[in-house]
């Protein structure tokens, strides 16, 4: 434990690596927990194996491992303290609570906090999704990366968002079978944000070459996908689309989907952290000032588990709220390095707002999402019944359609099913989105099994 | 790398999670009661909770985060009467 403040970092990617680096080169010696038995997080993880990486479009493995090497030479060094394969389960204000490798449960108490959670693809319950073979896209993007392996022989990608794209992309690059990517957003939506997405050059001209990646292979590309379906009886055996140029089935094996990225908050909102209703992303944010701080004192958020920027940004968001945590430490902070970042950020910020107006969610799926659909995956809720309980109840808050159906308090704890079970008790009850609220956290954030307390118990004993 | 799925003999590779190295081998994880829904994973992140599975062992792990060792015992066609 370093003398002074103790600061520790939640999450290994790359904004909590970035923030580690910031604090460690400062000579505070954080403490760095992170779920994965290896630093990178999710978009810069480490690939298995030997060998050289596959040439994909977009795809610079140097800057990952730079980042990695950094942090795990640090963690070397003694210079910050990493606990890989560590889960933090519950949080206050100055104490966590976290499942480690030894599989034991231990608690340390923090001075300072910055999370970088990371985010989750946002998803829309539509039938058959939870067939075996229906990956996020973010699912199919680490086996293609980090597992070097297909979801399938014959993947049809679907949703909205550059990520459906750049996956798509790479998964041709690397000789697999795309059959489509279905988009629910439009063309005309896209070139409208143009504009705004000019605001990253570097970005437009990926999303050029993911373009003209898929056209090379001959991938149909539909747009203005207007409703969809996973079919197959015990795995995915094909996708049924409405088209705008009417119904269109796909022969696949494998869907990827997903409707872009949400933070997640669980940890933040464990802490009773002030969140906002964003409705432009239609999303619930955490409360941040430009560098990260959130309105309670010592605790920062940065990265995608706070504004969906991608990794570039959550690696300057990251440098960012460790040089803001320095400033509150009353340390003296380099002023230039400190605007450029802002000037930098605001700029990321600017182009994650066109790519959400050229990849909108598409809202009328969800509120017309079946009765018979299952929504909450984990507890096998469908639409039906979070309708008729709503309805039978006056619940008016989604927490309390929750109490009545047991939609999102499963295992996930409402990650994947939140957002579309607000919209849909929203439409029952005939209010605005944001009135009924977002599903709390509840500790343990993560499945806890049972044997990891009892250790716990004896290690206290 | 040897492991056993309900007890019979199969292998993996060095760097596949449990979830991959079961998924080169079924098309599913086998349900995982109460729910009869057969799973193979989601999200492939750890976060979406859809792949945990038994060990023979007793314990459960998450099958997407956790890599594969020698000599795991997991259990997929169990549908949990004998919890």
């Amino acid at each position: 434990m370093s003398a002074g403040a103790t600061i520790v970092v939640v999450g290994a990617g790359p904004a909590g690596m970035a923030a580690a680096r910031v604090l460690a080169e400062e000579g505070l010696r954080p403490m760095v927990l992170d779920k994965a038995a290896r630093p990178g997080g999710q978009v810069w993880r480490e690939p298995v194996g030997e060998g050289e990486e596959p040439s994909l479009p977009g795809h610079d493995p140097s800057q990952a491992r730079r980042a990695r090497t950094a942090f795990l030479e640090l963690a070397r060094d003694g210079r910050l303290d990493w606990y890989p394969s560590t889960t933090v389960v519950d949080l206050t204000r100055d104490r966590l609570w976290a499942l480690g490798a030894s599989g034991a449960v231990d608690s340390t108490g923090f001075d300072r906090l910055i999370l970088c959670p990371g985010a989750i693809e946002r998803i829309l319950p539509v039938p058959g999704w939870t067939l075996p073979g229906v990956y996020t896209s973010g699912g199919a993007r680490t086996a293609l990366e980090s597992l070097r392996c297909f979801v399938g022989r014959r993947i049809a990608f679907v949703g909205t968002g550059p990520l459906l794209y750049l996956v798509a992309a790479r998964h041709v690059a690397a000789g697999a079978s795309v059959v489509a990517v279905a988009d629910t957003a439009r063309l005309h939506q896209a070139l409208a944000a143009l504009p705004g997405l000019a605001a990253d050059r570097s970005g437009l001209a990926l999303a050029a070459r993911c373009l003209a990646a898929l056209r090379r292979a001959v991938v149909p590309i539909l747009r203005g996908v207007r409703a969809f379906a996973v079919e197959g009886r015990h795995r995915v055996e094909g996708l049924r689309l409405e088209t705008r140029a009417g119904p269109r089935e796909l022969d696949c094996d494998a869907v990827a989907f997903g409707f872009g990225l949400v933070p997640q908050l669980q940890l933040l909102d464990l802490l009773d952290a002030p969140f906002r209703f964003d409705p432009e992303s239609e999303s619930w944010l955490p409360e941040l000032d430009r560098a990260g701080r959130t309105p309670l004192p010592g605790v920062y958020v940065a990265g995608d588990g706070g504004r969906i920027r991608g990794a570039r940004a959550a690696e300057l968001a990251g440098e960012r709220a460790a040089l803001a945590l320095l400033e509150d430490l009353g340390r003296p902070v380099d002023g230039p390095r400190v605007a450029r970042l802002d000037r930098e950020l605001e700029r990321q910020s600017r182009f994650a707002r066109a790519l959400g107006r050229a990849f909108p969610f598409p809202r009328a799926l969800e509120e017309a999402i079946a009765d018979d659909t299952v929504v909450c995956r984990c507890e096998g809720v469908t639409a039906a019944a979070l309708r008729a309980a709503s309805r039978a109840f006056d619940a008016d808050e989604i927490n309390r359609a929750k109490a009545l159906t047991r939609c999102g308090m499963g295992r996930c704890q409402g990650r994947l099913c939140g957002p579309s079970a607000a919209r849909i008790l929203a439409g029952a009850r005939g209010l605005d989105l944001a009135s009924v609220g977002r599903l709390r956290a509840q500790p343990p954030v993560e499945p806890l099994p049972a044997r990891a307390r009892r250790v716990e118990e004896e290690t206290a004993a | 790398m040897p492991f056993t799925i309900d007890g019979i003999a199969v292998t993996g590779l060095e760097g596949d999670t449990l979830l991959s190295a079961i998924l080169a081998i079924r098309p599913d994880l086998g349900a995982l009661a109460p729910d009869p829904r057969r799973r193979a994973g989601f999200c492939l992140i750890g976060a979406c909770q859809d792949c945990w599975v038994r060990l023979a062992d007793g314990g459960r792990v998450q099958a997407c985060t956790t890599p594969l060792v020698a000599g795991l015992a997991v259990l997929l066609e169990d549908d949990g009467e004998r919890w």
